[in-house]
C-alpha cells in the first residue's frame, strides 16, 4: 500500500463531515429533487458511500472497481441507479450523484496537498479516476434497469392487447390492438388455437378495428391465423373493417379468401345464425318496465 | 408391415392414424380405403390425427389426395383433431390443405360429414353469406 490510497482515507477520517455537507450542497445545485424524504435517502446514501469508500480506500486498488473489495460499493450504485430509473430520473441527475464528489473531494486534496505540487496533480488524477469508473459503472447499471423495464412493458402489452373473449357456445372473438408483426401473430395464433380446443368453438369472429393499418405483411400474417384456424375446424370470420382499410387492401391485391363483415355486431349475427340460432325482439306488454 | 385400420360408424370411414407414415403405408391406405368406400358404399370419411405430433409435406400431400380421390367416389372427407402446434407449422410451411374440410374432434367431424351429406347445398351458402 502505497501513501496514494491514504490520502483519501486521511482526508474522510479527517473531514469526513465537511465532505458530506459540500457534496450535498454540490448534488443540490445540480438535481432537484421531489419531497424531502428522497432528500434524506440521499444523504443517507451519501453517508453509506463515504463509509464504503474509505473501507475501500483503505485495502484496495483504485484502478479495479471489479475487484471484491469495491463490491460493498457497486452494489450501493446499483440500488441506487436502480431506484433513479424507476423513479424517473434522467441520467445526468443519477450520474450527478457520483461527479459531484469530485469538487468537494479535490477541494480538500487542494488544501491538504497545497505544498506538494507534484503529488497533489497524481492524486488528483487517481481519484478522478477512480470517480469516474464509479460513474460510468453507475450509468451503466441505469440503463440495464431501463431496459429491464422496457423488456418487461414489451411482454405485458404483448400479453394484454391478445385477448380470446368467449362471445357465445362455440363462438370465439379475437380483438386484435396494434400493429400484427410475426412474434405477435405466433402468440394470438397459440392463443386462439388453444381457445378452440379447450371450448370447441367452431367460429372465430377476428376484429381489426385496432389494426391501424393492413400491408401485405399484416394480411399475410392474417391469412396464416385464419388458415391455422381453419385446420383446427373452426371457420373464422372478418370483423371491424374501417373503409380506408378496405381500399387499402382492394389497392394492394391481396385476397382473404375469408368471409368479412363491416362491424363485429354483424359478424356475431352471422355467427349465430351459422350455428342456427336467432335473434327475436321480445314482445314486450303494455306496462312500462320499472 | 403395420396396416391402419378403417373403421366404419354407419355410413362413414374412420381412419385413425397412429404411427409414421411413409410411402408404402400411404400407398396401402389409399388403396385399402378406396376399396372401402366402394364396397361398404361409404359417403364419408373421417382421418383422426390427434395422435400425430408431427405433420410434414408428405402427410400433408396424402391428406389432400385422399379427399380428392374420396369426391371422386361421392364421400366427403374431414380431417379430425389436428393439434394445434401442428396447425402453425403447417400454415407455417404455406401448407393450408385447402382441399379437405376440418373438424376440432370425431364428435364435430361426424356432425360436420352428416351435415354435408345431408344438405350438401346448404354448408356451401352458408359460407357464402
Amino acid at each position: 500500500m502505497s501513501d496514494q490510497e491514504n490520502i483519501v482515507l486521511r482526508l474522510i477520517d479527517r473531514h469526513g463531515q465537511r465532505l458530506l455537507t459540500d457534496w450535498l450542497a454540490y448534488q443540490r445545485k445540480d438535481v432537484r429533487y421531489a419531497g424531502t424524504q428522497r432528500e434524506a435517502e440521499t444523504v443517507e446514501l451519501a453517508r453509506r458511500f463515504l463509509d464504503h469508500l474509505r473501507a475501500g480506500a483503505q485495502i484496495a486498488q483504485f484502478d479495479d472497481i471489479e475487484t471484491p473489495e469495491w463490491r460493498p460499493i457497486r452494489e450501493l450504485l446499483e440500488d441506487l441507479s436502480r431506484d433513479r430509473a424507476i423513479g424517473g430520473f434522467s441520467p445526468t441527475e443519477t450520474a450527478t450523484f457520483i461527479f459531484s464528489l469530485k469538487e468537494p473531494l479535490f477541494a480538500l486534496l487542494r488544501e491538504e496537498l497545497r505544498d506538494d505540487t507534484e503529488r497533489l496533480v497524481r492524486e488528483t488524477s487517481t481519484t478522478s479516476r477512480l470517480i469516474d469508473r464509479l460513474g460510468l459503472y453507475t450509468i451503466e447499471c441505469y440503463a440495464r434497469t431501463r431496459e429491464e423495464i422496457i423488456r418487461r412493458q414489451q411482454q405485458e402489452l404483448l400479453e394484454l392487447s391478445t385477448p380470446v373473449v368467449q362471445l357465445w357456445d362455440g363462438i370465439l372473438a379475437l380483438p386484435l390492438i396494434g400493429t400484427l408483426d410475426s412474434a405477435r401473430t405466433q402468440i394470438v395464433m397459440e392463443s386462439l388455437l388453444q381457445h378452440i380446443v379447450d371450448s370447441g368453438a367452431e367460429i372465430a369472429i377476428i376484429d381489426i378495428t385496432g389494426v391501424p393499418t393492413v400491408d401485405t405483411l399484416v394480411a399475410q400474417h392474417l391469412i396464416k391465423t385464419i388458415s391455422a384456424a381453419r385446420l383446427m375446424g373452426a371457420d373464422c370470420i372478418l370483423s371491424g373493417i374501417r373503409p380506408q382499410i378496405a381500399q387499402t387492401i382492394v389497392h394492394l391485391g391481396l385476397e382473404l379468401n375469408v368471409v368479412s363483415k363491416a362491424t363485429m355486431a354483424d359478424a356475431l349475427a352471422l355467427a349465430l345464425r351459422r350455428s342456427g340460432k336467432t335473434i327475436t325482439e321480445r314482445k314486450l306488454p303494455a306496462a312500462p318496465e320499472r | 408391415m403395420a396396416e391402419i385400420p378403417i373403421l366404419r360408424i354407419g355410413d362413414c370411414l374412420l381412419v385413425s392414424i397412429q404411427v409414421d407414415m411413409h410411402d408404402r403405408l400411404a400407398l396401402a391406405l389409399q388403396d385399402d380405403l378406396t376399396q372401402r368406400i366402394v364396397t361398404d358404399r361409404a359417403r364419408g370419411v373421417m382421418i383422426d390425427i390427434s395422435a400425430l405430433e408431427i405433420v410434414d409435406s408428405f402427410i400433408g400431400r396424402m391428406l389432400n389426395n385422399i379427399a380428392a380421390m374420396s369426391k371422386v367416389l361421392d364421400a366427403v372427407t374431414v380431417v379430425v383433431g389436428m393439434r394445434p402446434a401442428v396447425a402453425i407449422t403447417l400454415v407455417e410451411l404455406g401448407l393450408g390443405l385447402t382441399g379437405v374440410r376440418t373438424a376440432l374432434n370425431v364428435d364435430k367431424g361426424l356432425a360436420l360429414i352428416r351435415r354435408m351429406i345431408d344438405y350438401p347445398e346448404r354448408d356451401d351458402a352458408d359460407r357464402e353469406r
